[in-house]
């Protein structure tokens, strides 16, 4: 079976460490702070300014002057601090992100990721997406593995224009956690009951798999 | 201690000077903190042909948003400005030009316009279209584009508090790239919920300090909230 969203969130939180601040892109990768592990501290970063998101308002707290990059209302927890966007990709520019997690359309074996622009679509723009991906040492990107018609979006070489180049290290899709290595990805988990065989069909791009490609356990 | 005075008692002095083809700077991410009443006095006005330089571009009917109606915006510089169903069709028909920016580059674009760097170098954007005809040069092993300083006509900024010299605090996340447009700006004009005595905002509190501030205005706004998201 591939994963869930809810999976995939529960898979990425893994990654995370005590002490962290993380940046988690719109959709999918936003549902990762649901699974952060108890007694694990982490800081949240939106990159419109706001270190240390907490929760959605309640109705009582809701403040049209506290918003994340999503532009949905949010609380600042314990601990946070609020500043101007220059500081705040400063910290992103500056690689003082310890995780970024993010989405995209396409990655390929160089490390290269596209996911703001689908050409004769119209164009909403890149937000900070492009300066997340530069800045970042540790970005998971986290996307399905096929599209709706089974196209592999895990690819030789992007075909859509790049947010970045050679910046992406890790991928987790609903099939498998993938890194990529030497040019080529390499295949280190697979979602339960999904087959290696069904991946590698699925993985347009050069597709390393070791004798023992464990099963994700949820 | 008039000359350090910069309040002014209407939106049309406020924005006085602001002419056709001039480029304006507005604070603002979504419909946090903008300066709500200043964009409604250039509607007022009926300035053109501006080029706007903004996070995004507003929503229908609020916000910049209502400078497309009346198609007084010509270009917009900005990251993301997917909000807007009269921005998508006036962008399709070629009435409006768009430079989408990364909002990491744009802000440090008004950065370095303020504080009189007239350009920099990132790895942001490096191997993506918008490097195409940028200057590219390597630093620690690594390539990285050439990006030019924005500067301003005019910049239109919201606040929570300023006292009469000019100096403001913002509120909670209404910040973003409010103080970044006050200081990349000949003319900076900022709206404020309230204006204080001189002294109420501790000094080491000031976000924008009152130099690079001409005008002050205190207004009331409509805090128009774009995603509503609740926890029950």
């Amino acid at each position: 079976m591939a994963l869930s969203r809810e999976q995939m969130a529960q898979r990425v939180a893994r990654e995370l460490q005590d002490g962290y601040y993380v940046n988690l892109g719109i959709g999918i990768p936003t549902l990762v702070a649901n699974y952060v592990p108890d007694g694990m501290e982490v800081m949240l970063q939106s990159e419109n300014g706001l270190l240390g998101m907490g929760a959605f308002p309640t109705e009582a707290e809701l403040d049209a002057d506290m918003i994340n990059a999503g532009k949905q209302t949010v609380t600042a927890r314990v601990g946070a601090s609020i500043f101007n966007s220059a500081e705040s990709f400063a910290m992103i520019r500056g690689g003082h992100i310890d995780l970024t997690v993010l989405g995209a359309f396409e990655v390929d074996v160089q490390g290269n990721i596209a996911s703001w622009m689908i050409p004769g679509k119209l164009v909403k723009g890149m937000g900070g997406a492009m300066d997340l991906v530069a800045g970042a040492e540790n970005i998971i990107v986290l996307m399905t593995h096929a599209s709706k018609d089974g196209e592999s979006k895990l690819l030789p070489a992007c075909t859509l224009p790049l947010t970045g180049a050679n910046c992406i290290k890790r991928v987790l899709t609903d099939l498998a956690y993938l890194e990529i290595e030497n040019g080529a990805f390499v295949l280190k988990e697979r979602a339960p009951g999904v087959s290696v065989e069904e991946i590698v069909a699925k993985t347009a791009g050069e597709l390393v798999v070791p004798d023992h490609v464990p099963e994700m356990t949820f | 201690m008039a000359g350090f005075d910069k309040r002014v008692n209407s939106y049309a002095e406020a924005l006085d000077g602001l002419e056709d083809g001039m480029t304006v700077l507005a604070g603002g991410f979504g419909l946090c903190g903008i300066p709500e009443n200043l964009i409604a006095e250039i509607k007022r006005k009926g300035t053109r042909d501006l080029t706007v330089v903004s996070n995004n571009c507003g929503v229908d009917g609020f916000g910049l948003g209502l400078l497309l109606e009346d198609r007084q915006i010509r270009k917009m510089i900005a990251s993301y400005v997917g909000e807007n169903a009269l921005f998508e069709k006036q962008l399709l028909d070629g009435e409006l030009e768009v430079e989408l920016t990364p909002q990491g580059t744009l802000a440090e674009k008004m950065r370095a316009g303020g504080a009189g760097i007239p350009a920099f170098y990132t790895a942001t954007g490096f191997g993506t279209p918008i490097a195409e005809g940028k200057d590219v040069r390597e630093f620690n092993g690594r390539p990285h584009i050439l990006e030019h300083a924005i500067t301003g006509d005019f910049a239109i900024v919201k606040g929570w508090k300023a006292d009469r010299y000019g100096n403001v605090i913002y509120r909670h996340t209404a910040q973003n790239f409010n103080p970044l447009a006050a200081a990349a700006a000949k003319v900076t004009v900022v709206e404020v919920e309230e204006i204080v005595e001189p002294g109420e905002i501790d000094p080491t509190q000031i976000h924008t300090p009152g130099i690079y501030v001409d005008r002050i205005i205190c207004g009331t706004f409509e805090k128009r909230i774009e995603k509503r998201t609740v926890r029950t």
